[in-house]
C-alpha cells in the first residue's frame, strides 16, 4: 500500500490509514504524521491525534469542525510523507525537535522473571521447546520498539517478540492479572500498567510505575524502545 | 459538604465532557453515554458545558444535599421524590424531570420509578466538584480514572458542590427530550434508529438490513448486538475507535462501542453512529433493539446542528 487512504470514522474522526500489515516502516510513517501534525496543526478542532501500529487517528470536535473540512488537508500532508521514513523524527510534543533513530529514548525495565511473579514462564518454555532461562534470554535479547498505546492508560504494544517464544494468549484470561505483570501475545510483548482482567502470558513482573495519573505521564510512548533486564535472585 | 449518597442506585458516576487529549497514551475518554441530556441538565441548572453532572443508570440513586442549590434530572423518565422538613415537605413530594428544581439544604432526592429510557443526568448548580484528573471529572472505573475516587458511587459516599451565586430556577416548564419523547413502555417500542456513516473496512448490506438487539453483555463499554452473523471480515491491525463506532469480530458479531470504549481496536470498523444519535444510543438497555441508516458526512453535520438547537438555552 503506496498511497496512504484516508476515510471518514464517523462524523467525528478521520483515520489515515499507511498499510494494513504490520511493518517498522509504516509504524514509522504513523509515528511521523502523528509527530507532524502536532508540530504543524490543522485547520480544524482537534481533540486528539492517535497514532497506531499502521495508522492515525484525528479525532475532531464535531460542532466546531466537519470531517469533510480536513479530509483534504489530511490527505495532502499523509502524502508528505516518506514511503520509507528516513529515520528522524519529532519524538513528542513535550519534546520538539528532531531526533536520530540513535537518538530514541530507550528505556530499560527491570524483570523478576517466572516463579510467583511469572506464572506462565514454563508454559512458554514448552511452547518453545527450550528451557525457562533460554526463553527469558530471549525475551530480554531484543530492543522493542513502542508500536503503540491502548487497552489501559500506559499500556505499550511492543514488538517484536522472538518468533521462538511467540505464545499465542491463553484459552482462558485471567481475572486479575497484577500490576507490573509482564507478558507475551504472539509476537507483542507488553507490561500491565494496572491490575486488570488480562489473556497474555505472564512471565515476569517489574516494579517500575507505567502510568502516573495525577501528573498525566506515561513511562512509555509511541516510538520509543525498551529493553527488559532480568533481575537477578 | 455537598452532596451524600444515601442509596446509590445501579451505576451512579461522575461524568463530564469526557478526557481528551491523551488517547495516544491509553488514556479512554469515558464521559456521558447521552452528551444531549448531560448538557441539557446542565443547562437548566445554570452551569456551563464542562460542569460534571450524575450518570443515573436503570435504577437511581437517593441523593441528600447539605446546601440549598438548583437542581436539574434530565433523560430517562424516573418518578422523582422531593423529602425534606425544612422545606416543608416531611413526607415528601414529587418534582418533575427535564425542569430546574430548588432543592434545600437537608433535603433528599430519591430516584423511583423509571418508565422510559436507560439513564439519567442530575445537575447541580456548580456542577459536582470532585477534582479533576488528567482535565476531566469523568469517571472511567476500568481504568480507575477520575470521578469519585475512579468507581461508581456507594453508599455514604460525599461529593462537593462546585461553588455558584445561582439562587433560583430559572425555566418554569419542562423541557422536551427529543429521543425520548413518545418513548413507549420497552415492549411496544419499535426499534430505534441509529444514523451511521460507513466506516473504513466497509459494511456488509446485510448490516443495514438487520435489526440488532443489545445483548446482556453490555455496559458503559459497548453494546454487544445480537443478531444476523456478518461476513467476517477477519482481525484488522488495532487502529483508533470512536464512541459510536460498530466493530465486526471474527465471529461476525457486531459490537456498538460507547462512552468507555478502549482508544483502539482491532476489529473491522463496519460504521460509526453519527454524533446527533449517540444520545439515542446512550438511552438503550439491554433487550432494546436498534437498526443502524447509512447517512453522509454532510447529513451528518445537518443532523447535529438541528439535534443542538433542540437543547434548552445555556445560562446567561
Amino acid at each position: 500500500m503506496d498511497a496512504p487512504r484516508v476515510d471518514a470514522l464517523g462524523d467525528a474522526a478521520v483515520v489515515v490509514t499507511f498499510d494494513t500489515a504490520l511493518s517498522e516502516a509504516a509504524n514509522d510513517r504513523a509515528l511521523a504524521l502523528a509527530a507532524d501534525l502536532r508540530a504543524a496543526p490543522l485547520r480544524g478542532a482537534v481533540r486528539d491525534i492517535v497514532p497506531a501500529i499502521a495508522s492515525v487517528v484525528v479525532h475532531l470536535d464535531p460542532r466546531a469542525t466537519r470531517v469533510e473540512q480536513v479530509l483534504d488537508e489530511l490527505r495532502a500532508r499523509a502524502s508528505t510523507i516518506p514511503k520509507f521514513f528516513p529515520v528522524e523524527y519529532p519524538r513528542s510534543d513535550s519534546e520538539p525537535g528532531i531526533f536520530n533513530r540513535e537518538q530514541f529514548r530507550v528505556h530499560e525495565i527491570p524483570v523478576r522473571y517466572g516463579g510467583e511473579a511469572g506464572p506462565d514462564l514454563d508454559d512458554v518454555a514448552a511452547f518453545a521447546g527450550v528451557s525457562a532461562p533460554e526463553v527469558i534470554a530471549r525475551h530480554a535479547a531484543a530492543l522493542y520498539r513502542v508500536y503503540m498505546l491502548g487497552f489501559l492508560p500506559g499500556f505499550a504494544y511492543l514488538g517484536q517478540v522472538d518468533p521462538s517464544i511467540a505464545a499465542p494468549r491463553r484459552s482462558t484470561p485471567r481475572q486479575a492479572v497484577p500490576a507490573g505483570s509482564v507478558g507475551i501475545a504472539g509476537r507483542q510483548t507488553g507490561v500491565y500498567p494496572r491490575t486488570s482482567p488480562g489473556g497474555w502470558q505472564v512471565i515476569g513482573r517489574t516494579t517500575v510505575s507505567m502510568f502516573d495519573a495525577a501528573a498525566g505521564r506515561s513511562l512509555l510512548e509511541p516510538g520509543d524502545r525498551v529493553r527488559f533486564v532480568p533481575e537477578r535472585g | 459538604m455537598g452532596i451524600t449518597v444515601v442509596r446509590p442506585g445501579m451505576l451512579t458516576t461522575v461524568q463530564d465532557g469526557g478526557r481528551y487529549g491523551a488517547q495516544h497514551l491509553g488514556v479512554p475518554v469515558g464521559g456521558p453515554m447521552d452528551w444531549w441530556c448531560h448538557e441539557a441538565a446542565n443547562r437548566l441548572a445554570g452551569n456551563g458545558p464542562d460542569a460534571a453532572t450524575l450518570e443515573v443508570t436503570l435504577i437511581g440513586p437517593e441523593l441528600e444535599l447539605s446546601r440549598t442549590t438548583i437542581a436539574a434530572v434530565v433523560g430517562a423518565n424516573f418518578a422523582l421524590t422531593l423529602t425534606g422538613s425544612r422545606s416543608g415537605h416531611a413526607s415528601g413530594r414529587s418534582v418533575a424531570m427535564n425542569q430546574a428544581f430548588l432543592i434545600e439544604a437537608g433535603d433528599r432526592l430519591a430516584f423511583g420509578e423509571r418508565t422510559a429510557g436507560a439513564r439519567a443526568y442530575v445537575a447541580f448548580a456548580g456542577g459536582v466538584a470532585v477534582p479533576p484528573v488528567m482535565g476531566s471529572r469523568a469517571t472511567h472505573v476500568k481504568a480507575a480514572l477520575g470521578g469519585h475516587d475512579g468507581r461508581a458511587l456507594q453508599r455514604d459516599d460525599v461529593l462537593p458542590l462546585g461553588a455558584t451565586a445561582r439562587q433560583r430556577a430559572e425555566a418554569a416548564s419542562a423541557i422536551d427530550v427529543p429521543h425520548l419523547s413518545g418513548a413507549a413502555p420497552d415492549v411496544l417500542r419499535a426499534p430505534a434508529m441509529l444514523r451511521a456513516i460507513e466506516g473504513p473496512e466497509g459494511a456488509p448490506a446485510a448490516f443495514w438490513d438487520a435489526v440488532f438487539t443489545i445483548s446482556p453483555q453490555s455496559d458503559r463499554m459497548g453494546y454487544r448486538l445480537d443478531g444476523p452473523a456478518l461476513a467476517a471480515p477477519g482481525d484488522q491491525l488495532s487502529s483508533g475507535v470512536t464512541m459510536g463506532t460498530v466493530q465486526v469480530t471474527p465471529s461476525g458479531t457486531c459490537v456498538l462501542l460507547m462512552a468507555d470504549r478502549a482508544t483502539s481496536g482491532g476489529y473491522a470498523r463496519a460504521a460509526s453512529v453519527i454524533t446527533a444519535d449517540l444520545p439515542r444510543a446512550g438511552q438503550l438497555a439491554p433487550g432494546d433493539t436498534v437498526t443502524f441508516c447509512r447517512v453522509t458526512p454532510d447529513e451528518a453535520g445537518e443532523a447535529l446542528a438541528a439535534t443542538i438547537a433542540r437543547l434548552p438555552p445555556a445560562p446567561a
